[in-house]
This record gives C-alpha cells, structure tokens and sequence, in this order.
C-alpha cells in the first residue's frame, strides 16, 4: 500500500513535468497547426536561465522566474521571426523541419553558454518532503503541480473569453479567411510562438530543482511532452495535464510492478496503441482535423 | 554556363589529387610522432578536453628536457567526438597517413573498443584512457590502459562494506555501458566479500525520479545501497534517498567523483561514500603516500600551463604518456621493442597509482588506486 502510494507520488511528479510540457506543444498546435520540435530546448532555456539568474546573478526567485520565461519568449520571438516567418512555401513538413533544426541549434548555442555540465538549482522552498502514509512527496512537485493548474486555466480563459485568444484559434483553422476578416494573421503566428516559448521556458524554470538542468535535457523531455499531449489529444489543453499524469503514473507503476529497464518502453507502447485505438488522443474530438 | 565550369572542376580535382599525394608526410628522422584520439568535444568532453591538454603539456615537458633519445615528440591529436565512428577514422589516418609509432586515446569505452582491432592488425602500442575492463581482458598484445577498471572500484566498495559489517546491498545503476559494467562487476564480486545483493534495479540517464526503483530497493531491506552511474542521475539518486528517508548508506561510484556531484546534490550529498582516484584528495594525501609528489607536480603543471583547475580525468592520458616515453627510451622507434618496453614496466608511479605491467596483466593498477572518501561539509573525509 506505502509502495503503490509512492509510486503514484512519483507519477504525480513526473506526470506533472510531461504536463507542462505538452502543454506548450498542444497550446502552440492549437494556434498555428504547427508541432514545435524544439519546445524541449526551449524548456532547458528556462532551465539553464534560471540557473543563470538565481544562483549566479543572485536575483530573488520571482524576478528570476520572470527574466528566464522571458528570455525564452523572446528567444521563441526571434525563431519565429528568423527562421519560421522567412520561409517562402510554408507546407507544414517543412516547417516541422525547421524546428527540428532549431532545436539541434538551440542545444549547441546553450552548450557554448552554459558548458556541458549539469546544473542544480534548490528547491522554491526549503521545506521537509511531506511523509502521507508513509509515502514521500516533494513540495516542488507541488509547486510544479499548482503552476500548471494555473497555466492550464489561464489558457482556457484565454482561449475562451479574450477576442485575441479567439482570434488566433481563426488564425488556425484558416489563415487566409482569418486574415479576410481583419486578423493580422502574422502577428497572431507570432503572439503564439512568444507564449509557447515563453510557457515553456516557464516549464523548465520550475522543473529545474527536480531534474538538474543541462544543455541536453530537452530532448528527451520534448519527446516525453510530446507523447504525453499526443495522449491527451493534441490541441487540447486538459488533454495534455491528462496525458502527462497518465504517461507519469504509468511510468512509475511500470517501474514498480514490472521492471525498471521498461520504463521508456511503457511510454511509447502506450502511445502507439493510443494512436492505433484512439488516434485524436483522449481529449481530443474525432472531427478535430482542420483545413 | 555549364560547360565554363567543366574545365575549373577538373583543375580543382587535380589540384587536390596533388595536394594530397604530396601533403603525405615524409618520415621523418628527428621525431617519433605520437598520436592522440580524444573525444575533445561532445557528450564526453569532460574526459577528452583534460586529456587532449595533459597530453600536450607532457610533450612539451619531455621536448624541454631534450626529447627522447635526443628525438623531439610530436603530437598528432584528432577529436573523436565520443562517437566510434569518427574514432575510427582517425586511427586509420594515424597509421596510414600520419605513420605515428604509438596511440594514446581515446577516451571513452566504446570508442576504445572499436579502434582496438586496428591498433592491433597495424602492431602499433595503443594506450587506452578508459575505464572498461573489456579493453585489456582478455589481453590483447598490443592494448594498455591506465585508467583504474570498474573491478577496483567495486572491490573498493566491497571492502569498505565488510568492514563496516554490511551484509547486504541494493544496487541501482544508469542503464548504459557505464552502469551495465559496474552492474556485472558488483554481482560477480559480492560472493567473495560476503555480501549478499537483494534487489537489482536501473534508471535512464536522463531520469528525473528514481524514487519507484528506490521504494523496491526500500522494501527488500538491504543494509546499504549502490548507485552506479555519472552526472546528473546519481544526484537525483541522492536526492530520492533523503526523500524516502532512507537511514541506510549510500554508495556512489567514481563516476561521481567530482565537486559537480557536490554542487548539483547540495545537501542531499551529505554522508555519501564513494571511491576516488587520489587526484581529487591529493591535498588530504600523507606525505609518506608514494603518490603525494607525482600527483603535487601534475596539479601544479597543469594550473599553470591553462590555469584551468585539475580534473580528475586528465591523469589517464598525462600517465599514459610518461609511460610512454620510458617504453620509448632505446626503443629506436621500433614497435615491437616499445610493447615489449611497456610490458615490462614496473613501479611507474602515475597520477592515477602505481603501474606495474606484465604479461597477463595490461592495466596494471592495484586496489591501492582507489581511496575511499565520505562528503563531509561539502567537501571529501578521507575514511578508513
């Protein structure tokens, strides 16, 4: 009972980190039709910013959490306006591609910057893991866990109710018609690539304490955000926090139950069956394809 | 257009036949050419940037001296980039092209492995600057290494173990070739230090929770722990360990044995046992240690000559080619007599221990190579 608690503890803060991740990948999906391949360099931006501002220029946490998430937004400002926005054919395979090289830049800009050592940053608060039934849990896998609530929420909100939000959703679902109407398509492409980014930077700012940040960690962790929103349903923000939780507890119970050395398998197992069973993803409705 | 530039596309490629038929160096009578395969930069930089470095820095101490036998040493160093491919390649330019009697390098296990059969069809002396105990068991003729294998380490452990009477231990290691050798080396070892491995789990290198593998490691009650991976998973480890309140001592290998592991760990790395070559507690080393001078002189070198401080890696590389230079001492550049020479090296003391060769034995370290240490204050304590 004490282990199966553990267990879906370390699946909370797993699951958690997969979250906040899929998030910035359903968010900016939903915005531009786009799956952004570097969105795990982005997240070790935050990361490593933190690292920079916190512990060496030694500014107080939230002015640090601001200046890293904002450095990646304005990193995510300059991608989209030099490499994404000169593209002359924007075809969506394209693009993807571009990300993808973005990312190999990323990752090679942050080694030249940061080193390649790993960096360790402490927790937000200094506060004893709370003991539940025996069962452990870190309260920066609370901070993590309250900050997606918020993140999540404020997407929705966004989405929802702000005639920008609405606005950039037209943007997705046809460009051309959006901009007929008087939406400045351009500008709305690159609101979305600043809030992504932005967002993802956030992601690794506060995931930083748990994970140790390098240049090289955002690869994995964008492969791992991505499954977890592709669980989800991409585009869907709820899909994502669900996503990410069930990739995160399944990891751990795989872990626990069945062998160490399937961790990583679980995850893309269970991704391909979703995609075989449920290819819109969890959250995702069937008629979700756009034109 | 097209048929203006067929004639400038010949001339280039004739002109590059020729650069390169006569860019083959001459053998030259002056020198003995060494060559050197690092993995310099990439994911294992930490190990190829220092030893690029004390490789070059003995060089230019052996050519201040007077060279060898009145011949000068040259260095001919290429990047490997930790990858196999790009390491064989360049031994097949440092025996083809560059005509080196002798190969220092690489860096890295895996690389090592995949040059071996090269150094060996040429004959030519390769001392490796890696930890695998693969590369020098079983003993190919040709093949040496200097750095300390997994089997000291883990005989380190072990002792330390039975002395502080633990009976029995939980292993956790990185599932890669690091992880997987010292997996093999701590389960084929424990018999003969009575101890008894009751649970046997892995984490990714790029994990960021190992508390699932710890909690089954927890519930099989072990009397110590064993973590055996690099930067940044044992940290995690170390954390996860103080999360679950786990009262039991834990075991780091010397693949954290550095004050990176310190800083990313912070508190969590407090009470940590781990073995370590003497570089990284030279400065708590008895004078009486044999080691003390050898060791006082390198980190002083090497301060000096990059005011870079010292790693504990760059030592394979910087003892690989001390040896060197003795085996090539009336060797007349001769591969065959400079194996031999290296074969019947005795008592040479390095950086990373005392090297004593022989026909069975290429590695040439004993446990002595190895000191334990417990972090104390975010620093190391020398313990018995």
């Amino acid at each position: 009972m004490e282990e199966l608690l553990q267990y879906l503890f370390s699946g909370i803060t797993n699951g958690a980190i997969y979250a906040v991740i899929a998030l910035g990948f359903s968010m900016l999906y939903n915005a531009t039709d786009l799956i952004n391949f570097a969105h795990g360099e982005f997240v070790m931006l935050g990361g490593l910013g933190l690292v920079t501002f916190w512990t060496v220029f030694n500014l107080p946490l939230p002015v640090a959490f601001i200046l890293a998430a904002g450095m990646g937004g304005f990193a995510g400002f300059l991608f989209e306006r030099l490499a994404i926005r000169t593209v002359s054919k924007p075809q969506p395979i394209v693009l993807v591609i571009i990300t993808v090289g973005a990312s190999i830049f990323l990752r090679g800009a942050a080694m030249l910057v940061w080193g390649k050592d790993a960096h360790g940053v402490p927790d937000f608060s200094s506060h004893e893991p709370i003991d539940i039934f025996g069962a452990t849990l870190l309260v920066q896998s609370l901070w993590i866990l309250g900050i997606v609530l918020i993140m999540v929420a404020g997407l929705h909100f966004f989405y929802n109710r702000t005639l920008t939000g609405k606005a950039m959703q037209a943007c997705a679902i046809n460009k051309r018609a959006a901009w007929l109407t008087g939406i400045p398509a351009n500008k709305m492409v690159l609101l979305a690539f600043i809030i992504s980014t932005s967002l993802g930077a956030a992601a690794g700012v506060i995931i930083a304490p748990v994970t140790m940040c390098s240049y090289d960690m955002g690869t994995m962790l964008g492969l791992k955000g991505f499954c977890a929103a592709m669980l989800g349903g991409l585009g869907s923000l709820w899909g994502a926090l669900i996503g990410g939780f069930l990739l995160g507890s399944l990891e751990s119970l795989g872990v626990g139950f069945f062998s160490s050395g399937l961790k990583d398998a679980i995850a893309f197992i269970l991704l391909l069956l979703i995609l075989y069973i449920r290819p819109q993803g969890i959250m995702g409705t069937a008629d979700s394809k756009r034109f | 257009m097209k048929i203006e530039k067929k004639p400038v596309f010949i001339a280039v490629a004739v002109l590059v036949c020729i650069a390169m038929i006569f860019s083959t160096p001459a053998w030259s009578k002056d020198t003995y050419k060494i060559g050197g395969i690092f993995s310099v930069t990439g994911r294992a930089s930490f190990l190829g940037d220092p030893e690029k470095r004390s490789m070059e820095m003995a060089v230019k101490t052996i050519n201040d001296n007077g060279g060898i036998d009145g011949k000068m040493l040259e260095a001919v160093i290429y990047d490997t980039e930790g990858d196999p491919t790009k390491a064989v390649m360049s031994i097949s330019k440092l025996i083809s092209r560059d005509r080196v009697i002798a190969i220092i390098g690489p860096s890295t296990t895996p690389t090592t492995l995949a040059v071996m059969p090269f150094a060996q069809k040429a004959k030519i002396p390769l001392i490796s600057c890696a930890a695998g105990n693969k590369i020098t068991q079983p003993v190919n003729p040709y093949i040496f290494k200097t750095a300390q294998s997994d089997v000291l380490a883990v005989a380190a452990i072990y002792k330390h173990m039975q002395d502080k009477g633990i009976k029995s231990a939980g292993i956790l290691t990185v599932s890669n070739s690091f992880g997987e050798s010292g997996r093999q080396q701590l389960e084929k070892q424990a018999k003969n230090f009575g101890i008894n491995i009751v649970k046997v789990e892995s984490f990714g290198a790029k994990d960021t929770d190992m508390t699932p593998q710890l909690t089954k490691i927890r519930s099989a009650k072990p009397d110590a722990v064993v973590c055996w991976g690099t930067n940044p998973g044992p940290a995690v480890v170390a954390k996860n360990v103080k999360q679950l309140k786990m009262d039991i001592p834990l075991y780091q290998s010397h693949g954290v044995a550095s004050p990176k592991f310190i800083d990313l760990a912070k508190d969590a790395a407090e009470g940590i046992i781990l073995p370590t070559g003497k570089i990284l507690v030279a400065d708590l080393l008895q004078d009486a240690d044999v080691q003390k001078k050898v060791l006082d002189k390198y980190i002083d070198e090497y301060k000096k000559s990059y005011n870079l401080s010292v790693s504990g890696f760059g030592g394979y590389a910087y003892d690989a080619m001390n040896i060197l230079a003795k085996a090539l001492k009336g060797s007349d550049g001769d591969t065959k007599k400079i194996r031999d020479a290296l074969e019947n090296l005795k008592n040479h003391v390095g950086v990373s221990g005392v090297f004593s060769y022989s026909k069975e034995e290429h590695n040439g370290l004993g446990p002595d190579a190895f000191v334990i240490v417990r972090i104390k204050n975010s620093g190391w304590e020398l313990v018995k």
